[in-house]
Order: C-alpha cells, then structure tokens, then sequence
C-alpha cells in the first residue's frame, strides 16, 4: 500500500479570505512577525496495491480534474 | 416550452425555479441529477443551493452527475441552459463558463434585495430585457466571488458576455462587478442572484426575474462565435 498526498492551493493572485482571517487572529493570540496566512487543502489518498507509473498518473489527472480547479489553484502530487 | 429543472442532493431553489419557469408561461420539468435522461426538454435550469454541502469546492462534485454528461452535450449543441447561484458553480466548474466563484471577499453570507445592470441581452435567457435595463433581485451567497484572469475578463468584456453587473457597493467582491456571464453564443447563462425569488408580486422584491423565464429561446443570431 502507499500513500499519495495531494496539495491544493490557491494561486498566489487569488485572495484568500480565510487565511485572511487566520492571520488577523495571530496578534490576539500575542504572535507577532507572520506576513501573511494562505490557507490550502490536503487529500490523503490511499492507493491498493502497487503504485505504479500508470497509477499514479491517473491520480494526477484525478488532482487536476476532481480535487483542485486549474481556474483558481495549483497542486501538487507527493508520495509518502 | 419544456423546461427542465436539475435537483441535486442538496439544491435548494429547484421548487421556486419550477414555480418561475410555470408563472412564465412555460411547462417545468423536473430533472434528477443522477439519471441519464433530459425527457427531451427544450432547455435547462441548475438551480440554486449548496449541492453536496458545498464539499470540495461548490458545484465541483455535481458537475460529475451523470446528467451533466447530458446537459454538456445539449449546451454544445446549443441547448439553453441557466445557471442561477450553485448552479453558476456548477457550470464553470463544468468550464461551459469561464472563471470561478470563490468565498465573498468580506468573509460574509450576503443575502439582500440587489440592483443589476442587464448588460446583454442577446442570449437565450435575456432577451426579455433592454439592454441596460436596471433590475432587482435577491442576491444570497456566501461563495459568490467572480474571479477570472485579466485575459479572460478582457475577453469576457470585449465580446459583450458580462449578462449582468451589481449595481452600487460590489456585494461580494467580484471583479468588475461581474453578477452573470454567458458563453460566446449565448445559450449557456450564469448568474449569482437569484431572479427565481422575484416572479410574483407580494413575494420577494418584484417580478423583475420574471424576464429571465419568458423568453427562453434556442437559437440567438448575429452572435460572436456562432
């Protein structure tokens, strides 16, 4: 068995209002010195089996199809 | 007409979508997001709600239904069809529509009685209207953000497919005050009111909606990309 992550993010040019309101939360908690807050998503896929070449391009089709939008996100693919 | 109404797990406005389509004039239908079969309708709804609560992104697993597939090739085809709030996320999640609906940039629920600018009206679902025209409906989204590359809003603008604009403080933070956009012939509408909810009087803020359901109609000439 192994363990594919993948990593969503949105662009650097797309405003993040959650990591927005992540960060405004730091001085309340008395954390100084942080810019800034982007906030991503992270899928944990367990694959049966071996993971082969093949397999695991389809899990990137399935990454820029299904669990990110090329419009607004990047992503990335690790195996772990 | 034989308009289809699409309920997914989760759609909310698909009985007031119906009731519009039937105060217009027109005979709904009411279409499940997991058959294979558009009953021959004339065009198609994707109502408003929070499809699969919203999970992934909005409209992104929906988008998959099997009677997307349909609704993809219908569209293609020239079939008209109308995107009212998740089912504007459905449709550009679906890239019959350009760009994305993200979270509002105030990090708030909007609900309110909105001012619009219709901005086109040659397409299947506005041509009701005159161009110009200054319409309100119930605005009520929490992930209704249009965002678009600047080529793509350039393109959007250029060929007259920004449908509707908000009038006044941008209520969501949508780049150019974008409410609805079409696709370049026209038959595929998206829009993030609702105009649904303003059909009748006594109900919701007027019957300026009303526009959208009358005159649907299939084929629009003298468009760019046709």
């Amino acid at each position: 068995m192994a363990r594919v992550v993948v990593d969503v993010m949105l662009k650097p040019e797309i405003l993040d209002p959650q990591g927005k309101a992540v960060h405004g939360a730091l001085p309340r908690l008395g954390v100084a010195g942080i810019s800034e807050v982007r906030q991503g998503k992270r899928f944990e896929l367990e694959v049966d089996g071996e993971l082969t070449a093949e397999r695991l391009a389809q899990l990137h089709e399935i990454a820029e199809k299904l669990l990110s939008n090329p419009v607004i996100e990047d992503f990335e693919v690790h195996v772990s | 007409m034989r308009i289809g109404v699409v309920t997914f797990p989760g759609s909310l406005d698909d009985v007031d979508a119906q009731r519009a389509v039937r105060i217009a004039g027109h005979e709904p239908v009411a279409l499940w997001h997991r058959d294979h079969d558009l009953k021959r309708v004339d065009a198609v709804i994707l109502p408003g709600g929070f499809s699969y609560g919203d999970y992934l992104r909005c409209g992104a697993i929906s988008r998959f239904s099997p009677l997307m597939e349909d609704v993809i090739v219908g569209a293609d085809r020239g079939m008209p069809v109308l995107g009212i709030c998740n089912g504007f996320q459905v449709l550009c999640e679906a890239h019959l529509l350009p760009g994305a609906l993200v979270r509002n940039q105030a990090q708030r629920f909007v609900c309110r009685d909105q001012r619009l600018r219709i901005e086109r009206t040659a397409t299947s679902w506005t041509g009701s209207f005159e161009a110009g025209q200054e319409i309100v409906v119930p605005l009520k989204n929490g992930e209704g953000c249009y965002v678009a590359d600047e080529a793509t809003l350039d393109e959007l603008e250029g060929e007259g497919r920004v449908v509707a604009r908000y009038l006044g403080p941008d209520p969501n933070g949508s780049m150019r005050a974008i409410a609805g956009v079409s696709n370049a012939r026209g038959n595929v509408v998206g829009l993030m009111p609702h105009p649904e909810h303003a059909v009748e009087d006594g109900f919701g803020p007027g019957t300026d909606g009303l526009g959208f359901f009358t005159r649907v109609e299939a084929i629009v000439a003298g468009l760019a990309g046709v």
